[in-house]
């Protein structure tokens, strides 16, 4: 909502506060001031000319030369409006101004002739093109006849005005009017409001005898009312109206139109005019439209209706979409005589929708939507018909035709006063709450300690206590509520295991050198799915913004990926990314995905880089695994996990691994496929992705402590040949499983290929580690148990080397 | 033979200073002390000596060998020091190499800022709440006071997935489901988590952002407790000395609803770029639960008033660190995501 100050001047006394000062109240009392916006951005020197004289320019076809007198002198000025004339009275900016956008005016000879100014359109002086009333759209803006040469042209067209451009939350429809905002400042200043003074003559023609008025839905049209005036000159409005249209944004048309958006602005209750002989029945009749009934709007687009959607009709056709736009055939236009004037209450919902199927937003349809006051629909009617005598010479018939089943009762509140200080913590004295629901003008009484308030139908927002109880706080200013704490029962705050747990696991990620990622749920459908773990029913937006951003993620792999390219092309040596996020699969019965928690990571080049001590080596399967490996001993799942070789689509069949808890697939650790890493543009890369869902839930081994070891541990090494193709897993689950209970521990140190082994083979060695905790072992005991080992690795095929 | 120990203990003391080192050193022990050392030998021979001069040459004899064995020893001591020495120089650095670097990663800057919420409501006695993505409409709106066809349903673009699921446009819903779960008890909830909205990304909007909200509910719970806690969070998140105003607002949720903004932590209320010259920067919404919100929830309003917040994680993390542009929180560029590595107090 734009807010004129030079208007709002007229319904309540603002002239002693600056717009600043003006502005900072009225949004601490709770409607935000976007803007201040001063119309006159500065500008000086510019003047009402008249132009005395205009020639063709001798060399320049689109050029005029003008001899224009500006009061002090009369000087020769180039103008190359298509529309100027002699004998206008014109805009001239002269020498030495400063217009908007930093142009300056200065002395110049165009194309060998001086140009002692420029003569304006509106648009050079700030204003908004589309907001310019047509016949200046395109060239300078024509002064009326008796602007006198000289004088300040800007306060002509208006523009030594402030306008305030407010940002309205929903609720406060009741300041997409003047005179909603003169409430609300007159309740911020404690000031009183003037309202316009309606009276008119009325002619003893009777409008029932002109029109007749049915509805045929008063649910979604509860009050329709008809006014006739007759004899009415269409014509440009006066200067002021439509210099008040404009600060508002709205663009002047002719004087019957222009009313109507007036008193749309003034009151917040939008009217339509229609052309009484366009109409042609005597008729309106108010019903929903046929399934796929077409009018043409006033935009002069075809709209095709549905049948939830009310029209006005003349009794044979919708002449108007009702509460959104007018239709074509029966609009105001030059050679209107007698107009039929609508004010009607029409129901938000019903309007909302309409606007909303039609993809039709108007100044009209934006009121209705939230709501008018049932109680000015007719006010604003009167406001209109006599303005249309006084400035379209109209003739108002005497009645209004009406169908009224509206209900107009203003909402009651009963509230204790010691109730609003315990919800607001407060003290607030009862004569002043009084006070300040009396400058809001609302009907209160007190009444045996209760407050009965009588809310103004104006004010739709405020229907319970609470609304009130912030009507009261926010006059009363919010700066004078105190700083407390919740009090009463203690609670105890804190984190779940789970999210203690996912904590860790994020302080392991960064400690083992990972940076944490976010990256975007939303992906392609082409991404959805790849890397997944688990490839179950997808979700899709209904109306994706992007093909890009169409379906719910169920690896987090592929952005992780992008994230490693990126940083890749732009220079880094080494990629250490993870993620902890949802992914979406299938759907629960309450019809939602079912999200569970992943946690994946990308590593890809330099990982150790000491290069001056010759210690450099790059990322690789074994550093991913490393990762997991520490992240789930962390985690307590150590006993439970096996690693088997694996596949997935994308990943390199020699290297991908299946992480299993239990047997069950959890994870995935894996190098990047040759083939995918040309389309990511990477190198050797490596990802893992884990249910971290399924870790954090499974029941964990915490602390199991054992005392420090008092005796000495063995070891003794072994190295067995294998074929190349056994995994080293298998070996030490045979070893782990031989039988003995002194074997402690089992580690690889070694894995060899090549000189002094069979091709097709390769060569194991281990070290294992005995150990008694209640005494030292003997030689002997040693050997029995390394025996044991040694013979169940021959016994599954493998030689001891 | 008085002569011949005389020399040498000469020659041994001359041998001892020519050493180098300590094998070197030995040598000439074994040479004159050993078992056939000649010191060794010459006591050897004492048994040719008349009795009279027997003791006199084993007097000497035994000097000469205490001298050769206490020159022996302060050799060694100079060796074995000259040694370490040696050892000394040749295990010395460049201490101004650097060291071995071990590698680190870190939170992300939302998490970071997450998280210090997180914990500075769990000191007040809040428990962490967390909820789906993808949500009901009934969740989203319908509980949140935001029937079907409410118009403030304009003032968030929602993606949809069917008429009846959507993504969550804010945390909220997680309010609506844990005042379900809580059964009519008093809580105090924090609710952090990914959101989504229809936004074109540009540097002020994305997509799919980070809230975190706050719920309060219990009997007698003010408007002044809600202005308390909010001082709290603006001083925690931006400064001690930070001081904070509300204003009169709209959410549907919540009545009285207000904006919180705080005092300018760059200029201090003299006005500056950050706070575009009004001294105020907008930093979160909040009000006291809609007695609608609360009776959905399955509290009686008449007994039970809660208050809630809701803050914007990436808003806190731009102002914080100056970030300029919200996109740069999910492009992930090492070169972003390394600058919050320190520890912050
Ligand atoms: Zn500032």
């Amino acid at each position: 909502m734009l807010v004129s100050l030079k208007w709002l001047q007229e319904y309540v006394d603002i002239e002693d506060i600056s717009p600043e000062e003006l502005a900072e109240k009225i949004t601490r009392a709770g409607i935000e001031v976007d803007s201040v916006i001063d119309r006159s951005q500065g500008m000086t020197n510019i003047v009402v000319g008249h132009v005395l004289s205009k020639e063709k320019h001798p060399d320049a076809d689109k050029l005029s030369i003008c001899k224009v007198d500006v009061g002090t002198d009369v000087r020769q000025i180039i103008c190359g409006a298509p529309n100027v004339e002699a004998g206008q009275k014109v805009i001239v900016a002269l020498p030495g101004a400063k217009l908007p956008g930093g142009i300056k005016i200065k002395k110049a000879k165009m194309r060998g002739q001086e140009s002692n100014g420029m003569i304006c359109s509106l648009q050079e002086l700030g204003i908004e093109g589309r907001v310019v009333p047509k016949a200046f759209a395109d060239g300078i803006y024509v002064l009326p006849d008796d602007a006198v040469p000289g004088s300040d042209a800007l306060e002509l067209i208006g523009l030594r005005d402030t306008v305030l451009e407010l940002d309205l939350t929903p609720n406060r429809s009741d300041a997409l009017s003047m005179l909603g905002v003169a409430y609300e400042v007159g309740a911020i200043l404690s000031r009183d409001v003037n309202f316009p003074e309606i009276k008119y003559e009325t002619s003893k023609e009777k409008a029932e005898d002109y029109i007749k008025v049915r509805v045929d839905a008063t649910k979604e049209n509860p009050l329709y009312a008809a006014k006739v005036i007759k004899n009415v000159k269409v014509a440009e409005s006066p200067l002021w109206l439509q210099h008040y249209l404009m600060a508002a944004g709205i663009r002047p048309h002719n004087n019957v139109v222009d009313i109507t958006n007036f008193v749309l602005l003034e009151y917040g209750q939008p009217l339509h005019a229609f052309d009484y002989d366009s109409l042609g029945t005597g008729e309106i009749v108010v019903r929903l439209a046929k399934e796929g009934e077409k009018i043409v709007t006033l935009d002069d687009q075809e709209r095709t209706l549905k049948s939830h959607h009310l029209v006005i009709t003349n009794g044979n056709e919708p002449v108007a979409v009702a509460g959104v736009m007018g239709g074509a055939n029966s609009e105001v236009t030059e050679d209107t005589t007698t107009v039929v004037l609508e004010a009607a209450y029409f129901e938000g919902l019903s309007v909302r929708t309409t606007s909303k199927d039609l993809g039709l937003r108007s100044d009209s349809s934006v009121r209705f939507e939230k709501g008018v006051d049932p109680n000015r629909v007719l006010e604003a009617q009167e406001r209109a018909a006599q303005l249309l005598c006084e400035l379209a010479g109209g003739e108002v018939l005497e009645g209004t035709v009406l169908v009224d089943e509206l209900d107009k009762t203003p909402a009651r509140i009963v509230i204790s006063p010691d109730e609003i200080n315990a919800k607001l913590g407060m003290k607030i004295p009862l004569d002043d709450m009084i006070s300040i629901l009396q400058r809001l003008k609302f009907d209160v009484e007190a009444k045996r300690g209760l407050l009965v308030i009588d809310v103004p139908t104006r004010r739709q927002d405020i229907k319970i206590e609470e609304d009130i109880i912030e009507e009261i706080a926010r006059l009363y200013g919010y700066d004078e509520i105190p700083l407390t704490l919740p009090e009463g029962k203690m609670h105890i705050g804190g984190l779940t295991p789970y999210q203690q747990k996912r904590r860790i696991v994020r302080n392991f990620l960064e400690g083992a050198g990972l940076y944490q990622a976010i990256t975007y749920s939303l992906t392609s459908e082409e991404w959805s799915q790849k890397f997944a773990l688990k490839k179950e029913e997808t979700t899709k937006l209904l109306m994706p913004m992007s093909e890009e951003r169409s379906t719910l993620r169920q690896s987090l792999i592929p952005h992780l990926l992008e994230a490693a390219s990126y940083n890749l092309a732009r220079q880094a040596d080494s990629v250490a990314l993870y993620e902890i996020g949802s992914v979406f699969l299938g759907k629960t019965e309450e019809g939602l995905p079912f999200e569970e928690e992943h946690v994946a990571f990308v590593i890809t080049g330099k990982w150790v880089d000491d290069a001056w001590l010759g210690d450099k080596r790059n990322a690789d399967f074994f550093t991913a695994k490393g990762i997991v490996e520490g992240l789930l001993e962390k985690l307590g799942l150590t006993e439970r996990i096996t690693y088997e070789k694996g596949t997935m689509e994308g990943l390199h069949p020699g290297q991908t691994a299946n992480i299993l808890l239990d047997g069950e697939r959890v994870g995935i650790i894996g190098g990047l496929h040759p083939s995918e890493r040309k389309e990511w543009d990477l190198k050797e890369t490596y990802v893992v992705e884990l249910n971290l869902h399924a870790l954090l839930r499974a029941e964990a081994k915490g602390v199991e402590y054992d005392p420090v070891p008092r005796f000495p541990l063995v070891t003794r090494d072994v190295a067995v040949e294998v074929d190349r193709t056994v995994p080293a897993g298998e070996l030490e689950a045979i070893i782990l499983n031989s039988g003995t209970k002194l074997l402690k521990a089992v580690k690889v140190f070694d894995v060899y290929e090549g000189e002094n082994i069979e091709a097709g083979k390769k060569s194991v060695a281990f070290t294992l580690t005995y150990f008694d905790p209640e005494r030292t072992l003997t030689d002997e005991e040693v050997a029995n148990a390394h025996d044991k080992v040694l013979n169940a690795l021959k016994a599954a095929g493998a030689a001891i080397r | 033979m008085e002569q011949q120990l005389k020399q040498i203990e000469q020659e041994a003391i001359a041998e001892i200073a020519a050493c180098t080192d300590l094998k070197e050193l030995n040598d000439v022990r074994v040479k004159y002390l050993g078992k056939k050392g000649s010191i060794t030998e010459v006591l050897k021979g004492m048994g040719k000596l008349s009795p009279e001069e027997r003791p006199k040459i084993g007097a000497l004899a035994n000097t000469v060998r205490e001298k050769v064995t206490q020159e022996l020893e302060q050799r060694a001591k100079v060796l074995e020091q000259q040694q370490i020495q040696e050892q000394l120089e040749k295990e010395s650095v460049d201490v101004t190499l650097p060291g071995r670097k071990v590698r680190t990663g870190n939170r992300h800057p939302l998490t970071r800022v997450v998280e210090e919420l997180e914990d500075l409501f769990i000191s007040m006695g809040y428990e962490v709440a967390e909820g789906p993505e993808v949500e009901t409409d009934y969740y989203n709106f319908e509980a949140l006071n935001l029937p079907k066809g409410h118009p403030a349903r304009d003032m968030q673009d929602t993606f949809y997935i069917t008429e009846e699921t959507l993504l969550r446009t804010h945390t909220s819903p997680v309010q609506a489901r844990t005042m379900l779960a809580k059964k009519g008890k008093p809580f105090r909830i924090i609710c952090p988590g990914k959101v989504y909205r229809r936004d074109t990304d540009d540097a002020t909007h994305s997509h799919q952002f980070m809230q975190i909200e706050g719920l309060v509910v219990g009997e007698n719970i003010r408007m002044s407790d809600l202005k308390g806690t909010l001082d709290k969070l603006a001083k925690r998140m931006f400064g001690e000395d930070r001081e904070i105003r509300l204003r009169p607002s709209f959410f549907p949720f919540t009545e009285p609803s207000v904006e919180m903004d705080i005092s300018c932590f760059r200029c201090g209320g003299n006005g500056c770029n950050v706070c575009k010259h009004t001294g105020w920067i907008e930093i979160l919404g909040a009000g006291m639960v809609h007695p609608n919100v609360l009776q959905m929830g399955g509290y009686d309003p008449k007994k039970f008033s809660g208050f809630a917040f809701g803050i914007g994680v990436e808003r806190i993390a731009m102002l914080k660190y100056g970030v300029e542009d919200i996109r740069n929180f999910y492009i992930d560029d090492i070169r972003f995501l390394s600058q919050f590595r320190r520890a912050e107090g």
